[in-house]
């Protein structure tokens, strides 16, 4: 009976051999399971409606909390701005339209515009991984440095519209200090992206 | 109190500076050739330009011209290109019951202003914001086409 035994202990070298080496991807995966953690409030807010209905594959713009296409044939054109005769801005001022003239008509900020069509900034469709390392690679995201992206989430005015978007338009589901907090957090952890 | 001009000529304005630019027109200074279609910016019967880009002056506060050069429909053969536009517009009688064709016009000239040749792809991305009830859109395109031929 002893020696049914021993050939079941746990501690034979073949079983140590197995542990230590899998002590590295317990590791990995912790460290991946806390990226993961510090990213996720991040990616729900870029993929919200307020943020992704602009940052398409595509070259069409959405519309709504259901992401329907962009009334009135209206495209991104070369430059984000809009068409040639059909620019953004023809409806789009700087500020939201008055309250007066319906919940319907158009909103507004400084310079509405989709991203570039050589730098398309994409978040819809992507997992975390992808839409992470989107973010954080100057060459996709518009050169910002990650110390840019802190102030884009902080400062700039077409971003911010995201948080006070009138009518009865849905909101990101983090605050914008929530936002802001969560993205220098993400940044000052070196921006891992979902399993780094 | 803002200060703009419309068609060459100064105005001022010291009033509700959200009243629409549209209102400001028709109701203020009785310059009805700007029409109100929907009054949502959905359907560019309203269109005029501030600073040579199109707007529609329905969803437009007044306080958006402030300091701005505001071209209507009275005054858009000012320029070549407007005059052109309507040329093209009379020559191929584009227009059936007219209700749109002020915003028609405006934008083609707009349009006609940052793209000298456009393509049939060209207009129809520019054009596709402005309504028309009476489909007279082959004809809008082919007058567009007539217009750029004008000016080449």
């Amino acid at each position: 009976m002893a020696k049914k035994y021993q050939r079941h202990r746990w501690w034979t070298p073949g079983a140590l051999l197995a542990v230590v080496c899998t002590l590295p991807l317990f590791a990995q995966t912790a460290a991946g399971a806390a990226s993961d953690k510090l990213f996720e409030p991040i990616r729900s807010v870029l993929q919200s409606p307020r943020c992704q209905n602009c940052h398409i594959p595509g070259d069409s713009p959405l519309q709504f909390d259901i992401g329907k296409i962009h009334a009135q044939n209206v495209k991104r054109g070369p430059d984000g701005k809009g068409m040639p005769g059909m620019m953004c801005s023809i409806c789009h001022q700087t500020q939201n339209a008055s309250p007066s003239m319906g919940e319907h008509a158009p909103p507004g900020a400084p310079h509405w515009q989709l991203p570039p069509a050589n730098l398309k900034l994409v978040f819809i469709g992507l997992s975390p991984h992808e839409l992470c390392v989107g973010l954080r690679d100057p060459e996709r995201n518009g050169g910002k440095s990650l110390q840019d992206l802190v102030q884009h989430f902080g400062e700039d005015q077409l971003v911010a519209w995201g948080w006070n978007p009138g009518a009865k338009r849905t909101l990101p589901p983090l605050t914008k200090e929530q936002t802001v907090a969560t993205v220098k957090a993400w940044v000052a952890a070196g921006a891992p992206c979902p399993g780094e | 109190m803002v200060k703009f001009t419309i068609n060459g000529k100064a105005h001022s304005f010291d009033g509700d500076l959200a009243m629409p630019l549209l209102w400001y027109l028709r109701d203020e200074l009785a310059m009805t050739g700007t029409k109100y279609g929907c009054g949502m910016a959905l359907c560019g019967a309203c269109t005029v330009h501030l600073d040579g880009q199109s707007v529609r002056s329905c969803v437009t506060p007044v306080s958006a011209a402030d300091g701005k050069k505001i071209t209507t429909i009275e005054g858009v053969d000012a320029e070549r290109i407007g005059r052109a536009v309507q040329a093209a517009w009379r020559k191929l009688q584009v227009v059936q019951c007219g209700y749109c064709q002020s915003g028609q016009i405006m934008t083609a000239t707009a349009l006609l202003a940052a793209n000298k040749n456009p393509s049939d792809a060209d207009i129809d991305a520019a054009m596709s914001g402005n309504i028309c009830r009476c489909a007279t859109y082959v004809r809008i395109r082919a007058a567009i086409h007539e217009a750029a031929r004008s000016l080449a």
